[in-house]
């Protein structure tokens, strides 16, 4: 079938615009307490489907709790969330639905693919599965597994967080 | 008791429906398309098979009648299994619907249009269940490539 | 930015039927909708006028990879169709193409298979309270159920090495024996989900608001539930006492003494204390079992199916044959069909299976009881309230992986 192929944006990276010593100083301490605040209160919209579903509910539940990176409360509404973490096989009957909920978050947004299904297909490399989410979305960590271990999931989040904190928040510039 | 219950069965039934075979456990009648409804109303009524467990198809492509369509009845009162059997052909794949007789036909015969092609006269809603709108063919058929893609949403470059 | 998006489903209705009514779109991604069935919904005020319930966004093509993979490569696919309880999916499937080809399986491994069915099944039910009440608001029964459930993941991983799908039945048998303290700790597992399952029973029971919330909430009616195909725990809250351990008793059930917990009025509180009865009527029969375990070998002494032992694989030229046939061919299941249904959580789960000889199935379906509860689904939210959606829905149990396979 053949179609147009789509350009979707991920957050623009700022183009140092520097002056002077003093200021590529202030924008860099920006940037870190920009990126620890938002690493340790991600909003997940858990965009839940199949059998990780089991291993997303064992992990924000004790003893693996995601509440203790912040990350637990779950925002149900893409507006309101920032991290989606698409959870288990994504089908091409779901993906516009998936594509229609990832346009619907505000920046700055992450994406995580939880298992296998969503990072590559899984083992269901057939007519009906989307080989993988990033053939429509941009995705910040995969996280393999069928389905991944909590302690995976857990070591996705905080490298997830560490992307976070050492990237750059554009939210202030030189021109504010 | 579900034995002597097949029994009973097939002898009274195998006069109208046809062939009787037991396969582990469960009475298998190949039937001719036209007796489907009324063997199937007779199930219901006279033998008490009340749960309409499936329907699917079976796909002979060599075969002069394409598709073998597979019903499957389970009697709580008998605990007993029944299996009937229709073949119907590739150019005209039509078969009567049993929505009038049980609930549970309308979903089930959804699916084995969306798989098979097979198309139940008499259940208006055949729109696709398992597919989504827009998918061009039937996959479990024989001749449909396993990998063959119809995606609904472009890819990303 | 002008993004198209195609609507995978075409509605059964588009205009209200009233001047005042509303249309909603609830799903296919919400939290309470198990992440893939979607519900168009009519709506007066709260009061649901009709549903046109949409399921097939998990549809994988199960039933097309069985036809590309050999019977014994199925066994994780199979696992992945209702993957609360994977166990009992692999013994169902292996049930069948064992039957297809004539084997009959150890004394020790039929016990164990069905010890393990009970375990997944209690696994099953407490994946099912603990969604439901959490979707009802009730976190700490979500948190105690879960824990529990932990704790049986985690001994399912010493056993399997897997927590949640864990491709362990074989064709003749299992994939490895118990390790040394299992049955130990499975003991000590059963104390602590009789604690836990104590507070949740006192938390909701006879809890003024679960009460409201529940009681003659999605009412179905036994005529309804039996033309509908519903089997398992839905049939049963009706007061219809079917279950295919006792009428058509499979693997050990024939010599295990337990009882089918009914329900009075077929609704949502119906449903919830049948799946609190079964969970302990499966506790009680993983006790029994546990005692009744024999011993002996795990897997049936049949070259058709059984791997070789690795040592002689790499000493003997019979074996290492025997042992590349099974991987590279299958195992030669002889030419037949069979209808194999085993009594999973939520119903009767059934595998069709047919084939034409070789190690190939020539076409497996599976007839899943959540496609025909959802079928049952527009029945129990008609005329309901907005709010009850959540909670009926929840107490169908639908899993995606065996509603859409």
């Amino acid at each position: 079938m053949k179609m147009d192929a789509r350009t979707v944006p991920i957050v623009p990276a700022t183009p140092p615009s520097r002056k002077d010593g003093a200021f590529e100083y202030l924008t860099t301490r920006k940037d870190e307490l920009i990126g620890w605040a938002r690493k340790f209160s991600l909003f997940p919209y858990p965009f839940v489907t199949a059998c990780c579903a089991m291993e997303f509910m064992a992990v924000s539940a004790s003893p693996y709790d995601t509440d203790r990176f912040g990350a637990a409360l779950p925002r149900f509404s893409p507006r309101q969330a920032d991290l989606l973490m698409v959870v288990g096989t994504v089908t091409h009957k779901q993906a516009p639905v998936l594509l229609k909920v990832y346009e619907q978050m505000c920046e700055p947004k992450w994406v995580m693919a939880f298992g296998v299904c969503a990072t590559s297909g899984g083992f269901y490399q057939n007519y009906a599965t989307l080989l993988g989410i990033d053939r429509i979305i941009p995705v910040d960590v995969y996280v393999p597994g069928c389905p991944p271990r909590p302690e995976m999931v857990i070591d996705g989040i905080m490298q997830l967080q560490a992307k976070i904190a050492r990237s750059s928040h554009p939210i202030v510039t030189q021109a504010f | 008791m579900a034995a002597t219950a097949l029994d009973t069965l097939q002898q009274q039934m195998v006069p109208a429906a046809g062939a009787a075979l037991l396969s582990h456990g469960t009475l298998a009648f190949t039937l001719a398309p036209a007796e489907l409804v009324p063997t199937v109303r007779r199930l219901r009524d006279e033998f008490g098979f009340d749960i309409f467990l499936d329907v699917t198809a079976v796909d002979w492509p060599a075969a002069a009648l394409r598709f073998e369509v597979v019903h499957h009845f389970y009697s709580t009162a008998h605990k007993a299994r029944v299996r009937l059997k229709t073949r119907v052909a590739e150019a005209d794949p039509t078969l009567d619907s049993l929505v009038g007789l049980y609930g549970s036909a309308a979903f089930m015969e959804r699916e084995c249009h969306d798989m098979y092609g097979i198309v139940f006269r008499g259940n208006h809603d055949l729109r696709p269940i398992l597919l989504y709108e827009g998918f061009v063919g039937h996959p479990l058929r024989k001749d449909y490539p396993k990998q063959r893609e119809q995606p609904l949403v472009p890819y990303r470059t | 930015m002008d993004t198209v998006f195609p609507n995978p489903v075409r509605p059964l209705f588009g205009t209200p039927l009233r001047d005042d009514s509303v249309i909603v779109n609830i799903g296919p991604s919400h939290p309470a909708t198990h992440g893939t069935v979607q519900i168009i919904a009519e709506l007066d005020g709260e009061k649901v006028l009709r549903t046109d319930v949409h399921c097939g966004y998990l549809h994988r093509g199960f039933e097309k990879e069985c036809e590309d993979h050999t019977w014994h490569n199925l066994i994780p696919y199979v696992d992945r169709l209702n993957y609360v309880s994977a166990l009992v999916n692999d013994f169902a499937y292996c049930d069948g193409v064992e039957r297809l080809m004539g084997i009959e399986i150890t004394p020790r491994c039929r016990y164990l298979r069905t010890l393990l069915s009970e375990y997944s099944r209690v696994v099953d039910h407490l994946t099912c309270l603990a969604a439901g009440l959490m979707e009802m608001g009730a976190m700490t029964a979500f948190l105690y159920l879960v824990m529990v459930r932990d704790f049986m993941y985690e001994h399912l991983a010493a056993l399997t090495g897997a927590r949640v799908t864990y491709s362990y039945g074989r064709i003749g048998g299992l994939a490895r024996d118990l390790p040394a303290g299992w049955l130990v700790r499975l003991e000590e597992i059963l104390v602590q989900y009789e604690e836990f399952v104590a507070r949740v029973h006192a938390l909701v029971d006879r809890n003024r608001i679960f009460i409201d919330r529940l009681r003659d909430v999605g009412v179905i009616t036994t005529a309804d539930a039996l033309s509908f195909g519903c089997t398992g725990p839905i049939l049963r809250s009706t007061g219809v006492p079917r279950d295919l351990r006792k009428d058509m008793p499979y693997l050990a059930y024939a010599e295990l003494d337990f009882d089918i917990p009914v329900g009075i009025k077929g609704d949502n509180y119906d449903r919830y204390f049948v799946r609190m009865r079964e969970m302990d009527e499966s506790v009680y029969m993983i006790r029994q079992l546990a005692q009744m375990l024999p011993e002996g070998p795990i897997n049936v002494d049949d070259r058709r199916c059984t791997f070789p032992d690795k040592a002689l694989v790499y000493s003997e030229i019979e074996s290492l044959i025997n042992h590349f046939k099974l991987v590279m061919d299958g195992p030669g299941v002889p030419p037949g069909e069979i209808y194999c249904a085993h009594e999973a959580p939520n119903g009767e789960l059934g595998f069709y299976m047919v084939s034409t000889g070789g190690g190939t199935p020539y076409k497996v379906h599976v007839r899943s009881p959540s496609f025909a509860h959802i079928g049952a689904a527009s029945r129990m939210l008609d005329g309901g309230q907005l709010a009850d959606i959540v909670p009926t829905f929840g107490s169908i149990n639908m899993i995606g992986g065996e509603c859409d396979r």
